[in-house]
């Protein structure tokens, strides 16, 4: 539709009539972050692959004593999150793309939330739980 | 879909997001290691037991695989966002150089990693 069909008395913004139309009744925030969480962990991605290369084969205490160490937690805990969103927008994605039954579309938006919140959570919780060292 | 002849471009397309799939569970593996470093040593010894067993390290590869393709994948996604690579011959040598980086670094980190003490 061009703008000349556009009834000319509506105060509606043409992005006001569209908004909450789509699939995820939501706009472009999720492309977006998908985009940000995605460049953040390729950036992370040597890192990452390092500090786990470092860790194989050792033992639990040597595991633990480098998991503890700051930049070794910051860097995961910064993977782990980024992971975590992106997969949550990911699966919805996919979520949306398959599952036509509205019910059960929500329901499984909402166990991939569920998921992703407890992957990250679970995961933070024993990086920090090493760093503090308890 | 049975109308069009099938590209690399579009099998490529749903490997994407059969590696992603695979790597939403997979997360599972990374939360058992950091789960179980955070335990203990016998909770330790488990995990180690498992990634080390054939079938721990073949799950352990795959993974490797998808998330190296995964990430190549993604990649040429942010090539084509910035506008770019959308010719036919463009967009099939983004394609096939996602396919074999991905198998390239693949095997390049298991040797590092075996180099490394991984094998133990």
């Amino acid at each position: 539709m061009s703008a000349s069909e556009t009834p000319k008395r509506s105060l509606r913004t043409p992005l006001g009539r569209v908004r909450n139309l789509g699939a995820a009744h939501s706009g472009t925030s999720d492309f977006w972050r998908q985009r940000i969480t995605g460049v953040a962990m390729t950036l992370l991605m040597i890192p990452a692959l390092v500090i786990i290369v470092m860790l194989l084969g050792r033992n639990q205490v040597y595991a633990a004593q480098t998991l503890s160490s700051i930049p070794v937690a910051v860097i995961l805990l910064l993977f782990i999150f980024a992971s975590a969103w992106h997969m949550k927008i990911g699966m919805q994605v996919v979520i949306e793309d398959y599952v036509h039954n509205e019910k059960l579309k929500l329901v499984s938006i909402m166990l991939n939330n569920f998921f992703s919140v407890a992957v990250a959570l679970a995961s933070t919780y024993a990086i920090l739980k090493l760093s503090s060292g308890v | 879909m049975q109308v069009y002849r099938w590209t690399l471009t579009m099998a490529l397309s749903i490997i994407h997001r059969a590696t992603g799939i695979a790597l939403y569970f997979g997360t599972l593996l990374l939360v058992w290691w950091l789960v179980a470093a955070a335990s203990g040593p016998a909770a330790y010894a488990h995990v180690q037991a498992f990634a080390g067993s054939i079938i721990g390290r073949l799950i352990v590869f795959g993974y490797t695989w998808a998330l190296m393709h995964h990430m190549l994948s993604g990649i040429r996604h942010f090539v084509w966002d910035l506008g770019y690579g959308f010719k036919a011959n463009e967009r099939e040598a983004l394609t096939w150089g996602a396919l074999i980086g991905g198998i390239a670094l693949t095997v390049l980190i298991w040797i590092i990693a075996y180099a490394n003490g991984g094998g133990r």
